[in-house]
């Protein structure tokens, strides 16, 4: 396992760099003035282009650029907006309200996905299996923003049983149908794989043996199925889950939730590109994070890939 | 229809006592509903094993003797397999009456199974040592290292090098004929009084299947075991097996002891498998075989199922079906023709 761990920290280093570079090399090295349609409307205040070029030695070959910028930012500082906030700062207060968030869009996607996908998976063609079968298509098929609008207009406008829009405190209550709404698309997803995951690994000969070997029904299925039916499970809730922690722009937007996704929009409209590079690194390497996270969680649901 | 005995019975109902066996399967029917129609794959199987016997059950892939066995453990997959009629009495009570829970008791501890591949039939996500030490816990609820001293106990019987370091090792860092004999460790675990083994030596090297076969008749003698060997190998059968039930299109064709069916065969189909055995002294001959092919089992020939493959085939075998009789002490043959076969010469 340690050398798995290792090989597959390594492997995320030339990843890193390729991807910050290319993000880098789009935004600030286009040929003409760095600095054109980068600030908003106006042009960049004199301050800004000065600190900014001699920060990131913009005045210097693209190497060098990089080079500092990596450098800068491996200190943790993520330079400034052109209205001289920190960016920062910006982050710490908005990455928080986007963790939360995704954290309970994650476990409603594992807990109600997982859950209709094994017990249709158990009993396929049922009454049950046939209103996942249906409920899961109907999710995949609406986009998310209508899902969200919907279910904010019905139960927070209509019904009132919830607040329509998150406080700034974001407690629980508040951030499950958010999550919900976040979560519902890779939940329908998760169902799906789930319950053909089960149901094909419920005719495996060793599911077989296990029943053979005498063993409770429960454990049969709670051990023997259970943990090789996750397998496929695991890498669609690892791959959501760098998702998730990209912010989500849409339902942060619709229940006016400051996270990482309304900064990253309210960037790009206002065209604060330097904001937008410091996030899109981060995001790069959450994502990359995430993804050994799954790699390494997926050879501790399967031994065959620790040996291989 | 002679100097032979017939009797109207089938084979084992004639034999006496049916409450005094260990396991019995009789009239057993089985059948497969699928979209394309209802295949009848057990059509009135009678067999039974006692303790320190090894019945072999012998016949084609599709003859229905998995199926059979798969029955008799209760992990048959339903749909599309369903039990139709008949009887599997272990001790004398029906197991195909019993709730799930009675007969879950019954696996494992009364009657045990090894399938043909190890290799899928072992969970790959756990150690092999997991997996035997796994009814320990579970059926005997022994505590954690109790259970793997056990666990190694089993797989140093069956003689496995280095059994404690092998404990932790999963079952695709095993060889075939190891995997084997670990699948062989986790049956025997509970010590079972019958062992179902499904063709234990077909995905193993001709070397392999040897020691496998030995070790499995050599834990059979010592532990008095009912064993109920499924193959479709006449080779493997010889040296192992104390009688036979050959098994043609979901029937009991022919049962005798070894040494009278491998002498005298009392079926034309069991004449045939026997045949059909390569030999060296007819090096460079073309090999026999029985002609033509099993039959669809949604379309199963009037009269005797081999009619259109027997040799012997007469017009009363495309009529009426033979029954399973007794043809002398311990054997039975569904042959109209039996004693003309077994008198021959």
């Amino acid at each position: 396992m340690g050398r798995y761990l290792l090989r597959r920290l390594l492997q995320l280093v030339p990843v890193f760099i390729g991807t910050t570079f290319l993000i880098y090399w789009l935004v600030w090295a286009v040929p003409g003035d760095p600095f054109a349609g980068k600030c908003g409307e106006r042009p960049c205040p004199p301050g800004f282009v000065a600190m900014m070029t001699e920060k990131f030695q913009l005045d210097q070959p693209l190497y060098v650029q990089y080079a500092t910028y990596m450098k800068n930012l491996f200190q943790g500082d993520f330079g400034t907006t052109f209205g001289n906030r920190s960016i920062n700062e910006i982050i710490a207060t908005a990455y928080p309200n986007t963790l939360k968030l995704a954290v309970v869009a994650l476990a409603i996607e594992a807990i109600i996905g997982l859950t209709a996908g094994v017990v249709t998976g158990l009993r396929r063609n049922g009454f049950l299996d046939n209103l996942v079968l249906i409920s899961t298509l109907f999710l995949i098929a609406l986009p998310i923003f209508v899902i969200g609008f919907v279910l904010q207009w019905v139960l927070g406008v209509q019904l009132n049983i919830v607040e329509p829009t998150v406080s700034s405190e974001m407690r629980l209550s508040e951030l499950i149908v958010p999550g919900f709404v976040l979560g519902s698309i890779s939940m329908a997803y998760i169902a799906r794989v789930a319950r053909t995951s089960i149901s094909e690994n419920r005719r495996s000969d060793y599911v077989r043996t296990a029943i053979a070997k005498g063993l409770p029904m429960r454990r049969v299925v709670g051990v023997h199925l259970l943990r090789n039916s996750l397998i496929p499970v695991v890498t669609l809730l690892g791959t959501d889950l760098g998702a998730l922690m990209g912010g989500a722009i849409v339902t942060e937007g619709i229940f006016q939730i400051n996270g990482i996704g309304r900064i990253v929009y309210r960037s790009i409209v206002t065209k604060e590109s330097a904001t937008v590079v410091s996030i899109v690194v981060i995001l790069v390497l959450v994502y990359l994070l995430m993804n050994l996270l799954v790699d390494l969680l997926y050879a501790a649901l399967d031994p065959r890939i620790r040996y291989e | 229809m002679s100097d032979i005995l017939v009797s109207e019975q089938s084979a084992a109902g004639a034999s006496g006592r049916p409450a005094g066996r260990l396991l019995e399967v009789d009239d057993l029917r089985v059948e497969f509903r699928t979209r394309d129609g209802v295949a009848k794959v057990i059509n009135g199987v009678t067999y039974h094993v006692d303790a320190g016997e090894t019945l072999a059950v012998l016949g084609e892939s599709g003859s229905g003797k998995s199926v059979t066995a798969q029955t008799i453990m209760g992990i048959l997959d339903t749909p599309p397999g369903f039990v139709t009629g008949g009887q599997a009495r272990f001790h004398g009570k029906d197991m195909l009456k019993m709730s799930f829970e009675e007969r879950r008791r019954i696996r494992g501890e009364g009657i045990a199974m090894i399938f043909q591949d190890a290799l899928s039939a072992l969970n790959p996500v756990f150690t092999v040592g997991f997996q035997i030490a796994e009814q320990f816990r579970v059926r005997r609820g022994m505590s954690r290292s109790d259970a793997k001293k056990r666990a190694i106990e089993m797989l140093d019987q069956v003689k496995i090098p280095n059994a404690k370091g092998r404990f932790s090792n999963y079952p695709h860092q095993f060889s075939g004929g190891m995997r084997q004999r670990a699948m062989i460790a986790m049956s025997l675990a509970l010590d079972p009084e019958v062992l179902i083994a499904d063709e234990p030596t077909t995905a193993l090297d001709v070397t392999v299947q040897a020691q496998i076969m030995d070790l499995l008749a050599e834990l059979q003698r010592e532990r008095q075991m009912g064993m109920i060997l499924i193959t479709h190998d006449l080779g493997v059968v010889a040296d192992v097996a104390d009688r036979i039930a050959v098994m043609y299109a979901g029937r009991i064709v022919e049962e005798a002891d070894v040494y009278d069916l491998y002498a005298k065969p009392a079926h034309p189909y069991t004449l045939g498998l026997l045949n059909s055995i390569p030999r060296l002294d007819e090096k460079g001959q073309e090999l026999r075989t029985i002609k033509g092919l099993p039959p669809n089992l949604m379309n199963i020939p009037p009269g005797c199922p081999f009619n259109p493959r027997c040799p012997m085939a007469q017009a009363v075998c495309r009529e009426k079906l033979p029954p399973l009789l007794q043809i002398g002490a311990g054997r039975a043959s569904a042959c109209h023709f039996a004693e003309e076969l077994v008198n021959r010469d």
